[in-house]
This record gives C-alpha cells, sequence and structure tokens, in this order.
C-alpha cells in the first residue's frame, strides 16, 4: 500500500469523487487559481475548471449560504473555509441553517454538502487563527461533524461525507498535512460516525481524535517503554458519536484518558466523560482524566502558545496518575 | 390583462386575506402558537410576482410566508394545518407559520432569520447555473434585510456570477417597529443594487396590475440576459409585525391612509372599471374564498398532530 501525506491524501478523495459524480463541485476562498492556501486542490483549477473550482469572493456567508442553495437542488457542493476560525463569520449557515433545513420543513429539503474547514493551534497564527472549536459545532443536532486523525481515515471519511445526503463539517488540522500514512488507491470508503481503535493495549484507554491521535500515539510508544500498554480509540466522527469502542475498551482497561485540542471547559472530553461515567460508572478504577488545551487565547510566541497546547508529556504523566 | 388571469389573482388576494383573518381568531383562541406575521396589506405584491412567473422558477421568502405559499399553489388546508401544527401541514407541523414550502410547487420556504436566506437564494440560483438549467429564483425579502451583510454577499455575488435571481424588496416601510429612514442609509432601496451593478426598478406594490407588469419585465430581463435583477416594491403591512405589536411606532393616521389604498379594493375596482369583471362575478369569488377558507379551518381542526415518532425524524438522512 502507497504511503502519501494527510494533503495528498484528502486531494485524492476530492479528485475521486468528482470523477465519479458531476454533481460534485468546490467553492471557496483560493481554491482555484491559487491552488488552495493548503495546496489541497493545486491541479484541480487546470484539470475541472472555473464552473467546478469555484474561487469566490471573502465572503464567508455567501459561500455557505451558496452551498447551502445548491446542494438543496440537488448538486453536491464542497465548500472551503480556508479556516475555521472563519466559520464563525457564516455560523448562522453551518448551525442554523444546514443542519436544521431537513426538519423543519417536514423531510423536504436535503443538504448533501461537505464544509472543509481547516483547524487547529501550533503555527504561531495569533489567537483569532489557531482554534480548535470542533466541539462547539458538535453541539448541533443535524450537522456532522468529522475529524480525522490518519491519511487514510481522511480519505475514506471525507469520500463518505461527500456522498452522504446530511450536511457533514470536515475539520482538518493544519499541521498535519504532512503526516504520512498507508492509504488505500481508489474507492476506500470509511462509514461516518464509527469509532476505531488505533492501537490495542491492555493497560489504559486513550480516546482522542485528529491532532490528538498524532499525539497520544506518542504517548503510547514511550508507555510502552515503561511497560504500559495503551488502547487508543479514535472518535473520528464527533457528531453523531460512537461510543461503542470507548467503552468497549473502557471496561477492559477501567482507566481512561480523554486527550483533545481544543479547550476542556465544555468540549468533546467533557461530553466523552460524562457518558463513560453514565453508561460505565462501575467499570472505573479511577476518575478519568482530560488533557486539553489551557483556557487562554493562543498566544504568538512559539513557546507560550506550546506551553498552552497539549503536549505528549502531559499525556504520559495523565496516563500515569490515573494508573496509580 | 387576460379575464381568466386576472379573476385567479383577484380570487388569491382574497384568500390570502381571509386565511389570515381566521388566523388571527385561531391565534386569539390559543390554536396557533409562536410567531406569526400577517401579510394583509401586501397581498398584491406576492399576487402580482408569482402571477408573473413560469412553474419551473423557484420561489424562496422571509417568514411573512402564508401568502407567497398560497400564491405558489400550496392549498389553504395545508397552510392552516401548518399553522395549527398538524402532521398535514405543509412542513408536517414542524415549521409553523415561518417555515411553510413545497418543493413540487418550487415554493422554497419561508426563512425566519432576517436575511438569511438571501445567500440560499443565490445557492439555489447557482445549483441550476451549474446545472445548465435557465429557470430563475425569485426571492423576496423585506426593507429590514437589506442593511445586514447576508444582502450585500448575495448580491455581489449574484451579479459576479450572474446568477439567475430577481431579488424582490417588499419595502413596507418598517423593518419590524423601525422606520425605514431610521435604519437604512438610502431609503430608496432599489439604489443599493447600483452599488452592485445590478439593473433595478421599483412599482407600486398596492397595485397588483403594476407589480405583476414590472416582474414581467424583471424576468423578461434576467431571461434574456441572464443576469439579476433587484425589483423594489413598495407597500405597507396594515396589522401589526406580528401577534401581539403595540404599535407604538406609527401613527393611526397613517395606517388608516395606507388602508384607504386596500389592495384588494383597488384590484376589485380596476376589474369593475375596465369591465373584466362584474361585482356578481367577483362576490362569487368572495364566497368561494370564504368558504375554502372555512373548509381549511375545518381540515385543520380534524387534522391529527403529529406523532411522538416523528419528533426524531428528519434529522438525518435516513
Amino acid at each position: 500500500m502507497a504511503k502519501i501525506t494527510m494533503r495528498e491524501a484528502i486531494s485524492q478523495a476530492l479528485m475521486e469523487e468528482m470523477d465519479r459524480d458531476p454533481a460534485v463541485f468546490i467553492m471557496g476562498e483560493e481554491v482555484g487559481v491559487w491552488g488552495g492556501t493548503y495546496a489541497v486542490t493545486k491541479g484541480f483549477y487546470d484539470k475541472y475548471g472555473p464552473e467546478r473550482v469555484k474561487d469566490t469572493p471573502i465572503a464567508e456567508n455567501a459561500i455557505i449560504g451558496g452551498a447551502i442553495g445548491a446542494a438543496m437542488v440537488g448538486q453536491r457542493p464542497i465548500a472551503e473555509l480556508m479556516t475555521i476560525n472563519f466559520a464563525f463569520s457564516a455560523m448562522d449557515y453551518i448551525v442554523n441553517q444546514a443542519p436544521k433545513l431537513r426538519y423543519m420543513f417536514g423531510g423536504q429539503f436535503e443538504v448533501p454538502m461537505v464544509i472543509r474547514a481547516v483547524g487547529g493551534g501550533g503555527r504561531q497564527l495569533g489567537a483569532t487563527h489557531s482554534q480548535t472549536p470542533d466541539a462547539m459545532f458538535a453541539h448541533f443536532p443535524g450537522l456532522v461533524v468529522v475529524s480525522p486523525g490518519t491519511p487514510a481515515d481522511a480519505k475514506g471519511l471525507l469520500k463518505s461525507a461527500i456522498r452522504s445526503n446530511d450536511p457533514v463539517l470536515f475539520i482538518e488540522h493544519a499541521t498535519m498535512y504532512q503526516v504520512r500514512g498507508e492509504v488505500p488507491e481508489g474507492e476506500y470508503i470509511v462509514p461516518l460516525g464509527k469509532s476505531t481503535i488505533q492501537r490495542s493495549g491492555k493497560d489504559v484507554t486513550i480516546v482522542t481524535y485528529c491532532k490528538g491521535l498524532e499525539l497520544s500515539l506518542k504517548a503510547a510508544e514511550e508507555l510502552a517503554k515503561q511497560g504500559i500498554e495503551a488502547e487508543i480509540v479514535d472518535l473520528r466522527t464527533l457528531r453523531p458519536l460512537d461510543m461503542g469502542p470507548v467503552l468497549e475498551s473502557f471496561k477492559k482497561t477501567n482507566r481512561a484518558v480523554v486527550v483533545e485540542e481544543g479547550w476542556k471547559s465544555y468540549g468533546v472530553g467533557a461530553e466523552v466523560v460524562s457518558r463513560m461515567y453514565e453508561e460505565a460508572f462501575d467499570y472505573a478504577d479511577a476518575p478519568i482524566l482530560r488533557v486539553a488545551q489551557k483556557e487562554v487565547p493562543l498566544p504568538y510566541n512559539r513557546s507560550l502558545e506550546q506551553a498552552a497546547l497539549p503536549q505528549v508529556s502531559d499525556i504520559v504523566t495523565a496516563v500515569k496518575e490515573v494508573l496509580k | 390583462m387576460e379575464k381568466e388571469k386576472s379573476l385567479q389573482m383577484y380570487y388569491e388576494m382574497v384568500l390570502i386575506r381571509r386565511v389570515e383573518e381566521r388566523g388571527v381568531e385561531l391565534y386569539q383562541a390559543g390554536k396557533i402558537g409562536g410567531f406569526m406575521h400577517l401579510y394583509i396589506g401586501q397581498e398584491a405584491v406576492s399576487t402580482g410576482l408569482i402571477a408573473a412567473r413560469e412553474p419551473r422558477d423557484r420561489v424562496i421568502t422571509a417568514y411573512r410566508d402564508h401568502g407567497v405559499a398560497l400564491n405558489c399553489g400550496i392549498s389553504a388546508n395545508e397552510v392552516m394545518a401548518e399553522l395549527l401544527g398538524k402532521v398535514t401541514g405543509t412542513s408536517k407541523g414542524k415549521g409553523g407559520s415561518m417555515h411553510m414550502a413545497d418543493t413540487t410547487k418550487n415554493m422554497w420556504g419561508g426563512h425566519a432569520i432576517v436575511g438569511g436566506h438571501l445567500p440560499i437564494a443565490a445557492g439555489l440560483a447557482l445549483g441550476d447555473q451549474y446545472a445548465g438549467n435557465d429557470n430563475i429564483t425569485i426571492c423576496m425579502f423585506g426593507d429590514g434585510a437589506t442593511n445586514i451583510g447576508y444582502f450585500h454577499e448575495a448580491l455581489n455575488l449574484a451579479k459576479t456570477w450572474n446568477l439567475r435571481v430577481l431579488w424582490v424588496c417588499e419595502n413596507n416601510q418598517y423593518g419590524m417597529g423601525t422606520a425605514v429612514e431610521r435604519a437604512s442609509a438610502v431609503t430608496e432601496i432599489r439604489q443599493k443594487a447600483e452599488g452592485y451593478g445590478m439593473k433595478n426598478g421599483q412599482a407600486d406594490g398596492m397595485d397588483v396590475t403594476k407589480v405583476y407588469a414590472a416582474a414581467q419585465e424583471a424576468l423578461q430581463y434576467i431571461r434574456e440576459t441572464g443576469h439579476p435583477y433587484l425589483l423594489e416594491v413598495d407597500t405597507y403591512r396594515f396589522r401589526g409585525h406580528s401577534m401581539g405589536d403595540p404599535e407604538r411606532y406609527r401613527k393611526q393616521e397613517e395606517v388608516k391612509k395606507w388602508q384607504e389604498n386596500d389592495p384588494i379594493g383597488i384590484f376589485r375596482a380596476y376589474l369593475l372599471r375596465e369591465n373584466i369583471a362584474t361585482d356578481v362575478e367577483l362576490d362569487a369569488l368572495d364566497a368561494k374564498a370564504e368558504a375554502e377558507t372555512q373548509k381549511s379551518v375545518e381540515f385543520a381542526e380534524a387534522s391529527p398532530e403529529p406523532g411522538l415518532e416523528e419528533l426524531f425524524k428528519d434529522i438525518y438522512a435516513a
């Protein structure tokens, strides 16, 4: 199997789906002539032309609102937000329109749309361009929220997202485009709404997703050297949330740490841990801990920024704490 | 205007009036909940506009949508049932007064976030453009919606990409209780289209024949050029913004003055004056609208409530 980067995997998924279905088109800021600010759609403009790779004005309401309308009449737009921080400019469409239209009109409307958005900190972009606000989007019924942690999942999940008849927010991480992994060529589908085990272990469960997976895998290597075998559950989809593998693993290890890049308060970890206690309280041998971003706006300075973001060492420390 | 079409338009205007008057009674009786925004006084706008469309043209509007729904061919039964939250309503009782739609009638919804449906309207037209269709999306909104960013992003996109949208601003002089001149830098809304290099026009919204003619001209322009068009229609709502509006922001003399220009009265006088219809014919249409309304109330009241199984239905694709 070919080892390719996350960027290539996403690019592959987009291209395969555009080749497969003429209803699929891309719209967003600098997706065309520029080739995408993260170079994901490099070459697309030349291959598919301006009709299918649409450069938009810098106007997030027009981008997401327009994509919703096109989806309602049967197209399958992929709307790109240059960063997820610009989603706030189009919040009404992402949380108040797209997820409600099917329900509010008695099932008459369908919004088969994907919003691709780049999130995450660690690139010294300052507080307004570095956020991981995944949890707030996952709050809204009607929206599907996906955030892959491996190139293979990125490809398989994105292909599912494009074929889904629901609006899907697909969150990529700004620092992970160069991450390499084995990715099956051609038709490769990963179902939405399914968590998975990314590493098996018997001593402790680490629940995470996206950038947290990269950090947790590194932490697990260090822990293994100390004789601790961590099992890593990757959520992959935040809504609808699949707790099956999480609970199964926790019932086996009885100890768990939840790792996310976003803020701890009201975060993904808060939801996951609540559900673990609600559904498997009797299996807990120690309080479940959360590793997350410090409760500050992310600063520009490199060392301050890294001090705010969750680190591999934070995960190792938390695991040792729950194993005490 | 040909007789058959004129009589149909007259009938629709009277039907809107009767359905909403009964709606008021049912609201006051506690049978209709939530917000309810009446179209009374503005009937000529959507009636003239939608009479000028072809069936393949899409219509999308704001929350003052009962009239638009009826003009698009949604039955009074379904409108009334939706008001009463019944499963037989246009949106199965899950949308209410502000969210009526029927895609089979090309009525793409009442939408309740002010200005929020404008980029979506651009998107409907974008989808058609992408598919190679040459139909038009008619997007209606109030004067209040032209001060919010959505309006400007949508108009800019529509002109930049030449999307086939007829933007129709129903200028009813107030955004809720704030008069146009207190909220908008220009009181003539059509001027806002100029900034986007968009062809525009204006019509008297109390006279359905004028709305119809202006809509025909605008639609023809869009069909011929493939460019969008903004039509400002001056009108007035005779009732409050929604039920329970104390109306402190306007004087009763002002309301009375506009009510003297009742769009139904104006059109009736026109039909008689031009010998298009007789009193007898128009009285018969009045009676038919009354009967249709009565039937819709009976239908809605007799219809079942949505079952609890509907609560979790249609959140995601099955």
